[in-house]
């Protein structure tokens, strides 16, 4: 049975292209960037050339972009620097999203202990930010305001230009977990007023283990990670050349093409959208308009999402679910708790995101599948049976 | 590596004893939609003995296999043998489940218990 992967948030197949421009450097160019001989100092102009391609994308200059290992590595280090800036200055409060990947809101609970103050923006039913209640958050101690471009379950796009420019007028720092928008929608750090951004290249197609972040001109990145003097000593350990090279072309290609692979996308995704609502008792989650063109997100009503994943898995369908029971803890994902989706409903939630390869049978096929597998489960479904014979009522 | 055995994949695709009965002696129901797995038990039982038993599950893939797993194992048995059921006895015969879905299982002992206590409790007001 054909596969379709419809998990393109969780990661992205890596790229012919970007393979391509790994493999040498995994081959003949093995060289060490901090050697001086020559096949050191290839391996490092390589690594330079990927820094400035990287910058362009995003209308950077390139020694403002610092290689990490990742998303994650990049929002702690954001968080980190601007928790010290703050510090130093004796300003102890942090204004960030209930949505934030656990990469943010992992390392606020940590900043909380040390004693810093953190408010956490509701971000409203349709699952964006109100830059108005943002602006009011704002305080004389506010040493960082940290929003994520896009939310990586439900795919809501933040109004980041408007955000910058509050941040910019009242001289805070503003940081953005751009992981899920990076390649994906148009960026400029310039115009958008962005003082830092995390990255990670395989939501590009870019393999695995290999992100950036951008922090502004001015702004001294505190290292995670001491010993030698890589990345002009903001993080130490030889680098990940393949990887980073890997990024460059993959970022490069991503951006090349978004334009005509969103149209494309969207068309798909609203056709997905479209025929899932013919199901009963389902809701789309977060904003129909201000959404990435890949996130498909429901909540269907009787069901439990990794039963749903499993049924699907058996149909050639690779889908994702926030869960309880795929979340690894009791609760379900804390972005559908944030936008008032409650426990009863949020386990029964889907998240597909769609690819570039993504064709108009695959959506038909898919939308079918859906169907089916929510009849079956709702067939056996204690909480179904209660709400049709009217014991329980319905929430959507 | 799968995240479930191939029994616990089966008992999931194809559940054993599915459904309701509408004149059931115990009806036992367990779990809540806040942790995400609600089982629901029928029993009928002729002579202290589990004649027939359905269920219903709302869950994942190991509340589902762990309640269809349930109803064999105390199907056609002794009340009192249904009784001491336990949720190892449930995991063990679907080849193991992960650490951090064994509640599941507890969820489907709780769930004949609760069942096999309404009977009791009928019963004894019929008395
Ligand atoms: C919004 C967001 N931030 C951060 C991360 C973490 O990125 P990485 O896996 O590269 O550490 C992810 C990936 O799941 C993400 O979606
Ligand atoms: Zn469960």
């Amino acid at each position: 049975m054909k596969r379709i992967y419809a998990d393109n948030a969780a990661t992205t197949p890596l790229s012919p292209t970007a393979l391509e421009a790994m493999l040498p450097y995994f081959r003949e160019q093995f060289g060490n960037p901090s050697s001086f001989y020559r096949e050191g100092q290839l391996a490092k102009s390589a690594m330079e050339e990927a820094r400035i391609k990287i910058a362009s994308c995003i209308g950077a200059d390139y020694k403002q972009i610092t290689f990490t290992s990742g998303g994650s590595e990049a929002d702690n280090q954001a968080h980190i620097t601007a928790a010290a800036l703050g510090r130093s200055q004796g300003q102890m409060h942090i204004i960030s999203t209930a949505f934030e990947h656990h990469a943010i809101l992992h390392p606020l609970k940590a900043l909380e202990k040390e004693g810093f103050r953190v408010t956490l923006l509701d971000v409203h039913e349709n699952g964006i930010v109100d830059v108005a209640e943002l602006e009011e958050a704002i305080g004389e101690d506010t040493c960082l305001v940290s929003v994520m471009f896009a939310n990586n379950e439900i795919g809501t796009i933040q109004p980041i230009a408007e955000i910058g420019a509050v941040c910019r007028k009242h001289g805070v720092l503003f940081h953005t977990d751009a992981v899920q928008a990076v390649g994906h929608l148009e960026i400029d750090v310039e115009r958008m007023c962005i003082d830092m951004l995390s990255a990670s290249a395989h939501k590009f197609h870019g393999p695995k283990g290999s992100g950036f972040l951008y922090a502004r001109k001015g702004i001294r990145l505190r290292p995670l990670i001491a010993g030698g003097a890589q990345e002009k000593s903001k993080r130490a350990g030889t680098e990940n050349v393949a990887g980073i090279v890997g990024m460059a072309a993959a970022l490069t290609e991503s951006n090349a093409r978004m334009c005509e692979q969103n149209k494309h996308i969207a068309a798909c995704r609203d056709a997905l959208i479209a025929g899932l609502e013919t199901i009963e008792h389902c809701a789309l989650n977060g904003d129909r308009e201000q959404r990435l063109p890949s996130n498909v997100s429901f909540c269907f009503e009787g069901i439990e999402g990794e039963s749903l994943l499993l049924l699907l898995d058996d149909k050639g369908i690779c889908a994702s679910s926030g869960s309880a029971c795929t979340s690894g803890s009791l609760d379900p994902s804390h972005v559908l708790m944030a936008i008032g989706r409650v426990h009863d409903v949020a386990h029964g939630s889907l998240r597909l995101t769609l690819g570039e390869d993504i064709t108009k049978e695959e959506v038909d096929y898919i939308v079918q599948a859906v169907k089916e597998v929510v009849e079956r489960l709702r067939s056996f479904s204690p909480v179904w049976r209660d709400l049709c014979t009217g014991k329980a009522k319905h929430l959507l | 590596m799968a995240l479930y055995s191939e029994k616990v994949m089966d008992h999931f695709r194809n559940p054993r004893n599915l459904g309701v009965i509408e004149d059931a002696d115990g009806v036992g129901e367990v779990g809540n939609a806040k942790c995400g797995d609600i089982m629901k038990m029928y029993l009928k039982i002729e002579d202290d003995t589990i004649q027939d038993v359905k269920f219903e599950t709302f869950g994942c893939a190991s509340a589902i296999a762990s309640s269809s797993m349930a109803t064999e194992l105390i199907k056609g048995q002794p009340v009192s043998k249904a009784m001491e059921l336990t949720n190892q006895a449930v995991a063990e015969a679907l080849d193991g489940l992960p650490d951090y879905k064994l509640h599941c299982s507890v969820l489907a002992e709780e769930a004949i218990k609760s069942a096999l206590e309404d009977y009791e409790s009928k019963k004894n007001k019929t008395e």
